[in-house]
């Protein structure tokens, strides 16, 4: 067994394992703690509206405080959509996802998927620079977040270097790619890129609770 | 035809003429990438050098390679045969039978012990002693063992000889091998495929009468020139892949228009060839160019790394079951960490009532 027959095999299964084992335990853990039952009188209804309108909302910059975020807002937008364009429109990572859930879609030429990443990865390094630069940011940063910005930027950099053929064999770059693929995978619940989970939950939830009050934040 | 000819005179003897000789060294210098002034050199070495003997032994193969040798076109077969070699122990070609053969290679090794040229087919049986596969009561690998100590080099011809093939895969029940695992004191060259391209085959052979040496080889002992770029990146085909043009079924109009076969499962990218370049039945096609992806015949256990049209981007592994589990298991502690959790939240309220 080569590296590439252990990426697309045992590494794949038991990443996968671990993956959806995670998932599964931190949203049944969190979505079944217990709720402090409200006895107040609802100002207003719509709950699940302003739940929206809140995940929608703060992921927009305000404008008081736009000249302070538009930095970090423009590369974290920037690698996020990069990074959700060259997942879901690069063939044969269309071809990976059909293959486990049955679900697939056409895809994107190969010249919009190499400059998608390089714009991402360019992204992922101003925003790991912004880290550990900004004054605030780097006290509150741990290893948590350096380690899950390590484990996002790996496959966007063997995912390059597989396309180009450059620094080994193809079957060793396609190999390596996968397994940091493997390695964000088995990471994903248990470090902060669960926030890609997360995230509605928690936003959802204040949104459902500012909405019943009749606030609109 | 005396084998103590040199090639230049057995050639002479032949009625052949020095232009025809001429061409076929152009020919071999072109196959082997080198430049034309080497032809020349090629020329005056050969015509100098005498016939080397060439021993050819077969064991657990289909014959496909020495089917695919005979259709070698530049240089061809016959060439070699007459011309620049002496293949003294083919079973496959060869007239005589029984006793008589294996006196002919026994007589071949003789005479020409430690400079004679030792090609294999086929994977080697070690089980049960190589009680597999026996000639003449001799087993394969006794016999390639012996015939390899006098050999200047051992070339494995095919995927087969070179990393144990079709007989080598899971659950491989007669414990077959490839050459390198049986001789480890001579050089061997492999010439993966299956079969592999024949212009690969004789112009590595060629090569070698040529020059007396091995040309540079891959790190899976495979001569560089030759395996040097994957069926990928040499595909005629790699354009629509670029652009994300794939064939999705072999009948759809993808398919038609000769679109990109990665999502049918072409294992290209992954495959080092010439099929690509040299090409088969005189440079007509190559099973990409026929419409079919390639299986990545010349690759280690090609036999083994999932379904032939599967993509190369998807996994190989089957555990459903586990990633069943692996739900289970963490919905179940999810739920006991929230149970735990409103226990002690029930604990505190209970605490903080007057």
């Amino acid at each position: 067994m080569n590296l590439l027959d252990f990426a697309r095999g045992a590494a794949m299964k038991w990443s996968l394992a671990v993956f959806v084992f995670g998932i599964f335990w931190r949203l049944t853990g969190i979505l079944l703690l217990h709720r402090t039952h409200d006895y107040s009188v609802p100002r207003a209804h719509g709950a699940l509206l302003g739940a929206l309108r809140t995940i929608i909302a703060r992921s927009w910059p305000r404008r008081e405080f736009r000249a302070r975020t538009a930095y970090g807002l423009a590369v974290s937008y920037a690698f996020h959509i990069g990074l959700a364009i060259v997942v879901f429109g690069f063939v044969p990572h269309i071809l990976l996802i059909r293959s486990l859930t049955g679900l697939g879609w056409n895809g994107l030429p190969d010249g919009v998927i190499y400059f998608c990443a390089v714009v991402t990865l360019i992204a992922l390094i101003m925003a790991l620079i912004r880290r550990v630069t900004h004054p605030v940011l780097k006290l509150l940063s741990n290893f948590d977040d350096y380690f899950s910005w390590v484990v996002t930027a790996a496959p966007v950099v063997t995912g390059l270097l597989t396309v180009a053929h450059y620094g080994a064999r193809y079957e060793t770059l396609l190999a390596l790619h996968i397994l940091s693929f493997e390695v964000l995978l088995v990471w994903f619940p248990f470090g902060k890129l669960m926030h890609g989970l997360l995230l509605p939950v928690a936003r959802g939830q204040t949104g459902a609770f500012y909405a019943r009050r009749g606030v609109n934040p | 035809m005396s084998k103590d000819d040199s090639i230049e005179v057995s050639l002479r003897k032949q009625g052949i003429s020095r232009r025809a000789f001429m061409k076929f060294c152009a020919a071999t210098a072109s196959l082997l990438a080198l430049p034309p002034a080497m032809a020349a050199v090629i020329a005056e070495t050969l015509g100098r050098a005498r016939r080397p003997s060439v021993i050819y032994l077969s064991y657990q193969e289909c014959t496909g390679c020495g089917e695919s040798l005979t259709r070698s076109f530049s240089p061809t077969l016959e060439n070699l045969m007459f011309n620049v070699m002496s293949l003294d122990y083919y079973e496959t070609l060869q007239a005589a039978a029984g006793t008589a053969a294996e006196a002919a290679r026994h007589t071949a090794m003789k005479e020409n012990w430690g400079k004679y040229l030792l090609v294999v087919d086929g994977a080697i049986p070690r089980g049960h002693d190589g009680a597999y596969c026996t000639i003449a009561g001799e087993s394969a690998v006794d016999i390639l063992t012996g015939a390899a100590k006098g050999a200047a080099a051992v070339i494995s011809v095919g995927t087969c000889a070179a990393f144990g093939g079709i007989p080598h895969a899971s659950p491989d029940p007669t414990g077959a091998v490839p050459v390198s695992q049986v001789i480890k004191d001579k050089p061997v060259i492999n010439i993966s495929g299956c079969p592999p391209v024949p212009e690969v085959i004789t112009g590595v052979l060629a090569h070698y009468l040529t020059f007396g040496s091995i040309p540079e080889l891959d790190h899976l002992g495979r001569p560089k020139v030759f395996y040097g770029d994957t069926i990928h990146d040499r595909c005629y085909r790699r354009p629509y892949y670029d652009a994300g043009k794939f064939a999705k079924t072999f009948d759809d109009e993808g398919a038609r228009n000769g679109w990109c076969l990665f999502e049918l499962g072409c294992k290209g990218p992954i495959t080092y060839n010439a099929c690509a370049t040299v090409k088969w039945n005189q440079g007509t096609s190559y099973p990409i160019q026929s419409g079919h992806g390639c299986l990545g015949c010349s690759e280690p256990d090609f036999w083994d790394k999932g379904s032939f049209y599967q993509a190369l981007s998807t996994g190989t592994w089957s555990g459903g079951t586990v990633l069943g589990a692996a739900v289970v298991a963490g919905a179940a502690i999810g739920v006991g960490a929230a149970v735990v959790s409103r226990r002690r939240q029930a604990r505190a309220d209970r605490k903080k009532q007057p």
